[in-house]
């Protein structure tokens, strides 16, 4: 079931939270919202969810406006909210029951599917304790499986692995990823690993508007432009290497890193590589190239790059 | 009225889960009992074999429970983010007020049962009336829904369980005995008016067994109206 998000806009007092967005997500697709904090993530997974009644604007899951069938969309829809919030004085199992009678799933499914949930989230010891005793991973995983359990189409989920240890951090992501599958998924996260691991998709929102959208690939391209090499040139004068290094044809700028160890930062013109003519160079004047390696730019310097002015 | 049932079942299951039930019902019946049986004009006092003392105690006690019981249904689904939990599901906003408005009816309904015995005891002493007997109850039930619509309305607009309670007592309050004590001082136009809106009349009337169309339809209005300000509440949150 494909989101579309059609110029959405939600102001809060003066301030616009979220400020013209428009975006689409097909099934099948993980989408990674980014952003700082009270970038306006967490607004348009409300307003995705038919929770919040955006000022302008429309969100349409599959045929259905949150406007105009919002019912409809809430069937469909399983949502993780921020801080994960639930009813601290029910069981697990009183609580899932309670969530899918709520979304329809007919009293003779019923046990199956908790049964189902306990298993896929993990929670076999823990399914008679109350909420309140669970440790927060396990709540967490309460969390998901309340809002997996009545097998929804598009699940929106607000920082799912917050307050996980890395083990069940890597267990949810790939939860999140196998689900996805089939799914339409939008998460969101400021943890850039994470949304690396698990998203088709990533989506940098900041002060409300979008400001990068693609994979971590293409966002790293576009980014990046220009190919940075980093070497290490043995049995040579630091000087000699550095006049010969600037003399290539493709070459745009060299960097002595350090002195001591003949390593430098070359930097390519656009669009071209100078990774050959490195290697050709160190053969002809028998110098020893001990390391080369393409310096990537890294997902932290992008966010950074487009969220700090 | 499915998923009105499903709510409705979890809230009274949380009444009891917490304790809440066991103890509103435990007081309910002991100051209902003391006050019906053993002290002050209680029944052996007027000698006369009617539930009147249970019924007056019974308006007074459920005008302090009532909000006690309220003060959380909303209040702390606002606090710990549930309600978006529970608004995110296919209810509307009005399934889920009824539903919390019915579970506490349910309760106070419980615990009315509770005293049936006196009904029964009573009987067997004298000539009861019956009608106004029934009628009395049906009184604490009209009166116990519009203390809950005021309730769910206070707990609602805020995330304080205390301010909750608080504010349904203030707004219970003018109904109980400030509206009447007013039409007493007031005189003319405004003090007709403020004695219409004065519950404890209206009550009365009731638990007489006077069955007035006025009565009931004023009964209406306040749980009509606290509801439909509840659900304007909830919408103005998501806004």
């Amino acid at each position: 079931m494909d989101i579309v998000v059609e110029n959405l806009t939600k102001i809060y007092g003066t301030q616009r939270a979220v400020n013209n967005i428009s975006f689409k997500v097909k099934t099948g697709e993980v989408l990674g919202f980014l952003g700082p904090n009270g970038a306006g993530k967490t607004t348009t997974m409300k307003a995705i969810t038919t929770y919040l009644v955006p000022n302008d604007g429309d969100v349409k899951v599959g045929e259905f406006s949150i406007h105009k069938q919002p019912e409809e969309i809430k069937k469909r829809i399983g949502y993780l909210p921020e801080n994960n919030p639930l009813y601290q004085d029910m069981p697990v199992i009183d609580y899932l029951k309670f969530v899918g009678r709520l979304q329809g799933i007919p009293s003779d499914k019923i046990r199956e599917k908790i049964k189902e949930m306990i298993v896929v989230c993990g929670l076999e010891g823990e399914k008679h304790k109350k909420i309140s005793e669970l440790s927060k991973g396990y709540k967490q995983r309460v969390g998901l499986a309340q809002a997996l359990i009545h097998d929804p189409d598009v699940l929106i989920l607000d920082e799912p692995t917050s307050g996980l240890d890395p083990n069940q951090i890597v267990e949810i992501r790939e939860l999140i990823k196998k689900i996805g599958r089939e799914k339409t998924v939008i998460l969101s996260s400021h943890i850039l690993a994470e949304v690396e691991a698990t998203c088709d998709r990533i989506m940098i929102i900041n002060k409300g508007k979008i400001v990068a959208d693609g994979t971590a690939e293409e966002l790293r391209k576009h980014a990046q432009g220009k190919e940075i090499l980093r070497a290490t040139i043995e049995d040579a004068d630091v000087d000699t290497i550095y006049s010969e290094l600037k003399n290539l044809g493709n070459v745009e700028m060299v960097d002595i890193v350090n002195k001591n160890h003949n390593v430098f930062e070359i930097q390519s013109k656009q669009n071209t590589s100078s990774r050959r003519d490195i290697f050709r160079l160190c053969v002809k004047n028998n110098w020893v190239l001990t390391e080369l390696m393409p310096l990537e730019t890294k997902l932290e310097d992008i966010f950074r790059e487009l969220t700090i002015n | 009225m499915r998923q009105i049932w499903i709510i409705s079942k979890r809230e009274l299951q949380s009444f009891f889960d917490s304790l809440t039930a066991y103890i509103m019902l435990i007081a309910f019946l002991g100051f209902s009992g003391l006050f019906t049986w053993l002290y002050g004009s209680d029944i052996f006092f007027v000698k006369q074999a009617s539930l009147q003392a249970f019924f007056g105690v019974s308006y007074w006690t459920l005008f302090f429970f009532i909000p006690a019981l309220t003060m959380r249904q909303f209040a702390e689904e606002n606090k710990t983010g549930t309600i978006e939990l529970l608004l995110t599901r296919p209810v509307s906003d009005w399934q889920v007020i009824f539903g919390k408005f019915l579970a506490t009816l349910m309760l106070i309904g419980i615990a009315l049962a509770f005293t049936l015995p006196y009904y029964y005891t009573v009987a067997r002493l004298g000539n009861i009336d019956h009608g106004a007997t029934i009628m009395g109850y049906v009184g604490l039930l009209f009166l116990s829904a519009t203390y809950i619509s005021i309730g769910l309305f206070a707990s609602s607009i805020s995330n304080n369980q205390i301010v909750g309670f608080l504010l349904a007592l203030a707004i219970s309050i003018l109904f109980h005995f400030v509206f009447g004590f007013l039409a007493n001082a007031a005189g003319g136009f405004i003090s007709e008016l403020l004695y219409y809106l004065s519950l404890s009349a209206h009550f009365e009337s009731i638990s007489r067994g006077v069955v007035d169309s006025k009565d009931i339809i004023y009964f209406l209005s306040i749980i009509f109206i606290s509801l439909v300000a509840t659900e304007a509440v909830l919408k103005k949150n998501r806004i």
